[in-house]
């Protein structure tokens, strides 16, 4: 066998590039986290990715890891994220900024209040997916906080910052780090050491401290479970994670679980899932096109998106059901009586769900749930079929 | 008399005449992870040496198994379709994965013993 994993996610563009080449030898070309020292020195496996050295795992391995997420609380370092701040003279003039380059109702953000979007590029196709949130105080109106992708962020900040107005100015925040804490038992960890956390409910965010440490932190995450995502300056990084990992509930989680937990969360990896040849109506994220966005037609490809809004497009993105044990990996052909119709985007195991899980493309004729496919896996057929996203209930905490 | 032999694509081979039991070993299960899938040959088809003829899963990966040797595919470890995790919990013993036939044992010179395989894995 070849430990190095040949067959890991398909030919297009690798997510865990090399899963077994054991500890990164030469890191001299790859960026560290602020807490990449600290990962490591909790038995973190490191590898290359997005031009960082992150873990992709550690000892007790990826299912563990991902049902300890499941079950209590898991600590990710998120911090190759890129983090950045829309700095305007008032709200709705930052807003407006976005709002020419994005679908998602701004203007109407209330403090405090964050959102999942899309960049378009001006064919309407998904350059790359982020979070934009609200300052949460009246006197920071105009701010407005994204995180957007590893891989991406040098191209969605340049994109960004070249079509902003001239009153409005992106500010990127390199040094600030970013941890992820997510799991059923997580407000039980936050609760003793952030007394805002609690009133916090999904996709809220505000500015607080944590064990003194100041930070800010939105009730939101990855994983498709009630959690946060904490963003602090690097150099409180280590000491912020110590405090949160002292507590015998959270234990760090790698990579691997991280894009385990979001597939059966039935959420997107962009560049995988999406790319710039596809519109949210294709990728089935057409709910992040609001209506008075629609309304408006005053995005990205806006005439596009909604003649496929109206008409239809010629393939869908839904949830796809291996039916037998073998996992169907990114890359793999689906079929319907021997013909093309699609292929998978994300494939792999899911632990909860405890056997293969996917989700892909195929004609949209086709992606109605119970549809029944065939993955063309090592050149023979395995039987599928389309099933509703998510894979697993979303727990998130909406009060 | 059984002897053991690895290949330097992680399979350990235990062989007793002209017959083997093949796995991976305990070390590559580990490097691998959680394995979630195994797939196995088919019974009777005949191999040359080097040729893809398992395949094993993890949680994040597949990767291949060749062929250590030439021969036949005589048996394979049906249990490992329900229970692939047995691959981890014990992959040089109940983890097996197939039988097959030492068409020519001159190949088996080419193998490594035990203690050279383990010197192989701390380079």
């Amino acid at each position: 066998m070849n430990l190095s994993g040949i067959r890991t996610a398909g030919a297009s563009g690798t997510f865990l590039p090399d899963l077994f080449l054991g500890p990164v030898m030469t890191d001299t070309d790859l960026l560290r986290t602020p807490l990449g020292d600290l990962m490591e020195a909790l038995g973190g496996k490191m590898v290359p990715f997005a031009g960082y050295a992150m873990p992709v795992q550690f000892a007790t391995g990826i299912m563990a890891e991902h049902n300890w997420t499941r079950e209590n609380c898991g600590l990710f370092d998120v911090s190759h994220m890129g983090q950045a701040f829309v700095i305007g003279p008032d709200h709705e003039t930052s807003a407006r900024a976005l709002e020419a380059l994005m679908p998602g109702n701004f203007i109407d953000l209330e403090r405090g209040q964050q959102r999942y979007s899309l960049l378009l590029n001006a064919d309407g196709g998904i350059i790359d997916d982020l979070m934009v949130t609200r300052a949460a105080s009246a006197a920071e109106d105009g701010r407005l906080m994204l995180v957007v992708n590893a891989g991406f962020k040098a191209k969605d900040f340049a994109y960004i910052e070249q079509n902003l107005p001239a009153n409005v100015r992106l500010e990127q925040a390199p040094t600030r780090a970013l941890i992820a804490v997510q799991g059923p038992k997580t407000a039980a960890v936050m609760a003793p050491l952030c007394a805002d956390a609690g009133d916090m409910v999904f996709m809220q965010a505000r500015t607080t401290q944590i064990g003194g440490i100041d930070c800010h932190i939105s009730r939101s995450g990855y994983t498709g479970e009630d959690g946060w995502e904490i963003s602090v300056a690097g150099d409180r990084a280590v000491e912020l994670a110590e405090l949160l990992l002292a507590n015998d509930l959270v234990k760090p989680v790698g990579l691997g679980a991280r894009d385990s937990l979001r597939l059966e969360a039935g959420l997107c990896l962009s560049g995988h899932d999406f790319d710039a040849s596809r519109t949210p109506v294709e990728a089935s994220l057409s709910w992040a096109v609001p209506k008075v966005r629609r309304a408006r037609a005053d995005f990205p490809g806006a005439q596009k998106i909604l003649a496929q809004l109206a008409e239809g497009t010629a393939q869908k993105r839904v949830g796809i059901q291996p039916l037998g044990r073998a996992p169907a990996r990114e890359g793999t052909h689906v079929h319907v009586d021997g013909e093309h119709v699609g292929v998978i985007t994300s494939g792999g195991f899911g632990p909860t769900r405890g056997g293969p899980v996917a989700m892909g493309y195929v004609r949209t004729d086709l992606a109605v749930p119970g549809t029944a496919l065939e993955l063309i896996v090592r050149g023979k057929a395995h039987p599928a079929q389309v099933v509703k996203l998510p894979f697993v209930t979303q727990n998130y905490y909406r009060g | 008399m059984s002897t053991l032999y690895f290949t330097k694509e992680h399979e350990w081979l235990s062989v007793e005449g002209d017959a083997a039991t093949v796995g991976i070993s305990a070390y590559a299960a580990e490097q691998l992870g959680d394995v979630v899938f195994v797939e196995l040959p088919e019974v009777g088809k005949t191999v040359a040496k080097g040729d893809d003829i398992a395949v094993v899963e993890s949680v994040k990966s597949a990767s291949e198994i060749y062929a250590p040797v030439a021969g036949e595919i005589t048996a394979v470890n049906d249990a490992l379709e329900d229970a692939p995790e047995t691959v981890n919990d014990d992959a040089q013993g109940k983890g097996w994965f197939f039988k097959m036939t030492v068409k020519d044992r001159t190949e088996l010179s080419d193998l490594m013993d035990e203690a050279a395989y383990g010197e192989f894995i701390k380079e």
